[in-house]
């Protein structure tokens, strides 16, 4: 007895052991299916009610969309060709798609401008979303779209876009001139030169209203898909760097820096959007000076960019208290800068913790362009509500319409939180 | 465990080492809050020297020195780094931050760069190297610390000793004149401690200035020419190493070299 309990303790392994499969039965389609959906009594009860919903669903969309009625003049002929079954009434998109996409008084011999506008839309942001595969050098181009965008959507005289980007480049010639000098100096000399470029430019566009001119649109005519996608996009590119810097300013340890970041986002946190898109629309008229036509739409992608900046500034401030204080210590000890270390070490890290809440501010922004409706601006959700309901033709076609407007929202917004995930599958570098 | 292998190289110890000041605290207090950390420090590091300091926890080693390149700010007394006075100075604390390197216990590598982009991230950016010389550097200092073939690889992917050792070749990139050490082997495995204390005991042949926070005696043994025994935020004793070991003067040191060197 002995013997074995101490040849029991006593033990040296001569040979190492390879490493083997899982058993088959850890495998295979009838497998997954068995744990996954009939695993017990309760799990199979679950199984099968899942499924019989999904059935009467089906049964209820299948013949309203396989019926549907895409030909027909107005809503009583849609009637006529049903006669009585179950089918939707398609025609309002055929015939309306694009009053929904463009609004109802964008000239339609102009559509083209628009659409070119998108297409380039994608070639500029793909570098932009996608630094691996596209070449640097196409982000020169994403620098010139936000102008040659405004060319092709307002038209008017090249000359006013041509002059704002002329203003950015001399106030950031002058800014990289005199920085050396200290950064104040630098920034406040940048924005006075373009400031004063902008102000000399505008007695040439005055005086040129005709050079290289397309057909000029005004802002009012604006609508429909395309004021989503432009209020959109402006306000997220915007509001990113924007709520970066209040983030930032909010750690700061200058005091009035702090204060003035902290009372902007608590303020404009404790504020719904309507009110701030209502004082966009009506009270900011009595504070400017009268005369001044301060575009509506300037007025109301400002509101909606301080909005959803305050909003992504607390997310990144959430990413950078996860941070563990080494990092800020080893990029101190190596000598970098305070500008250095949040831009090589600590905001890269903290923004990829931040993805997923910063994507959710810029889904719920782009959902919430559809507010502008309400101060009587005609966007999607404006047109569907507006003109194209209201219209005797096509009174009372609801769930076609809002089908419709939720399905363009949802494959915008559905691909930018594919494209979030894939970025978080990209920026992981722990263990591959 | 580490002693019988590190005796060897106790000739180390006799480097000469230069009258030049490298360092030097003078009266130096500091408090958090309220609570006296540091107590009226005195302290002379000349060029060459490498200069263990232990003690219990919470008295203040550490704190010491991040003092040294101000990663903690101290509230009265004069530190002096390579001539240059510490102040509120911003220029003044980078000029001295780029001369002194520092390897913390947690190794703070940067987490979303590759190992030899963490090496040449400082000498670019600080330094104005051009990349690729700051390249051919980081590789010559990878190799010193005897891991180039994981240049490509992400902190994540290496083992505590591994990026402990990337670590100091970081610090070694910005071509340090005096290195501090805050206990750099206190957080890996056993298995590990031995490949870090080479590279440190090579560092140290090579005539570095190295101020080093450690319980790890037989390193001091081996290569140190002072040990500072620290309580209560106050220097207790400071001696060469073989009669602090073998002399200890103060109840205190005699007490703490009892309990770490007991068993």
């Amino acid at each position: 007895m002995s013997d074995t309990h101490a040849q029991s303790v006593a033990f040296m392994r001569d040979t190492m052991l390879p490493e083997a499969p899982p058993p088959e039965s850890e495998a295979g389609v009838v497998r997954w299916i068995r744990s996954n959906l009939f695993s017990g009594w309760f799990n199979t009860i679950l199984t099968i009610t899942s499924l019989y919903c999904l059935y009467l669903f089906l049964a209820a969309v299948g013949p309203w969309l396989v019926n549907g009625v895409w030909d027909a003049a107005d809503i009583r002929e849609c009637r006529e060709k049903l006669q009585g079954a179950t089918g939707g009434c398609f025609a309002v998109i055929a015939e309306r798609w694009p009053q929904m996409i463009f609004g109802f008084k964008y000239p339609s011999e102009i559509y083209w401008r628009p659409a070119v506008a998108f297409i380039l839309l994608l070639v500029a942001i793909a570098p932009v979303l996608f630094s691996k595969v596209f070449p640097a050098r196409m982000l020169y181009f994403s620098a010139l779209y936000p102008f040659l965008a405004y060319y092709l959507i307002w038209g008017g005289t090249i000359l006013i876009p041509v002059i704002a980007l002329l203003g950015f480049a001399v106030g950031y010639f002058v800014y990289a001139r005199q920085v050396y000098r200290s950064f104040a100096v630098g920034l406040f000399g940048g924005i006075a030169a373009a400031v004063a470029t902008w102000f000399i430019g505008g007695f040439i566009t005055a005086a040129l209203p005709e050079f290289l001119a397309l057909r000029e649109v005004a802002s009012r005519d604006i609508g429909g898909f395309m004021l989503n996608l432009i209020l959109g996009t402006v306000c997220v590119s915007l509001s990113l760097p924007l709520g970066i810097l209040l983030a930032l300013g909010r750690q700061s340890e200058m005091p009035v820096v702090k204060g003035i970041c902290v009372v902007f986002i608590e303020f404009i946190r404790g504020v719904p959007l309507i009110t701030l898109l209502f004082v966009a629309n009506v009270v900011l008229a009595y504070f400017l000076p009268p005369g001044t036509n301060f575009d509506l739409i300037v007025r109301v992608i400002i509101m909606i960019t301080m909005f959803a900046s305050a909003y992504i500034a607390e997310v990144i401030r959430g990413g950078l208290a996860a941070l563990p204080k080494g990092q800020y210590e080893a990029a101190n000890a190596l000598g970098l800068d305070y500008p250095q270390a949040m831009r090589l070490i600590i905001l890269p890290q903290a923004l990829k913790i931040s993805i997923p809440g910063i994507v959710n501010v810029a889904v719920g922004l782009f959902k919430d362009t559809t507010l502008v409706s309400i101060i009587s601006m005609f966007d999607l959700v404006g047109m569907v509500r507006g003109p194209i309901l209201s219209s005797s033709d096509w009174n009372g076609v609801y769930w076609e319409l809002f089908g419709f407007a939720g399905l363009l929202f949802f494959v915008v917004c559905y691909g930018i939180s594919q494209y979030s995930q894939w970025l978080e599958r990209q920026l992981r570098t722990d263990h591959r | 465990m580490a002693d019988t292998t590190l005796a060897k190289d106790a000739t180390a110890a006799q480097m000469k080492i230069s009258e030049e000041v490298a360092i030097s605290i003078e009266g130096m207090n500091k408090w958090f809050g309220t609570f006296h950390v540091l107590r009226d420090i005195d302290l002379t590091v000349y060029n060459g020297e490498r200069i263990v300091v232990c003690g219990p926890s919470g008295s203040g080693k550490s704190t010491l020195i991040r003092c040294i390149n101000a990663l903690e700010e101290h509230q009265t007394g004069k530190i002096t780094v390579d001539g240059t006075v510490l102040s509120s100075d911003l220029t003044n604390i980078d000029r001295i931050r780029s001369e002194v390197g520092m390897v913390f216990q947690h190794f703070n590598l940067f987490p979303h760069l590759t190992i030899l982009e963490n090496c040449t991230l400082a000498p670019i950016w600080v330094r104005k190297t051009p990349k690729r010389e700051a390249e051919e550097m980081a590789m010559h200092f990878l190799e010193k610390v005897k891991i180039p073939e994981q240049a490509d690889k992400y902190p994540g992917q290496l083992s505590g000793g591994q990026q402990q050792r990337v670590a100091i070749a970081r610090s070694l990139c910005m071509r340090p004149r005096i290195m501090l050490f805050d206990e750099p082997t206190s957080a890996l495995d056993p298995e590990m401690i031995k490949e870090v204390l080479d590279t440190m005991i090579e560092l140290a042949e090579e005539g570095m200035t190295m101020l080093c926070v450690t319980h790890e005696m037989g390193f001091a043994q081996a290569v140190a020419n002072r040990v500072i025994f620290m309580d209560q935020g106050q220097i207790v004793e400071q001696n060469e190493p073989k009669e602090f070991f073998t002399n200890p003067k103060s109840e205190r040191t005699k007490l703490f070299l009892s309990q770490i060197l007991g068993h």
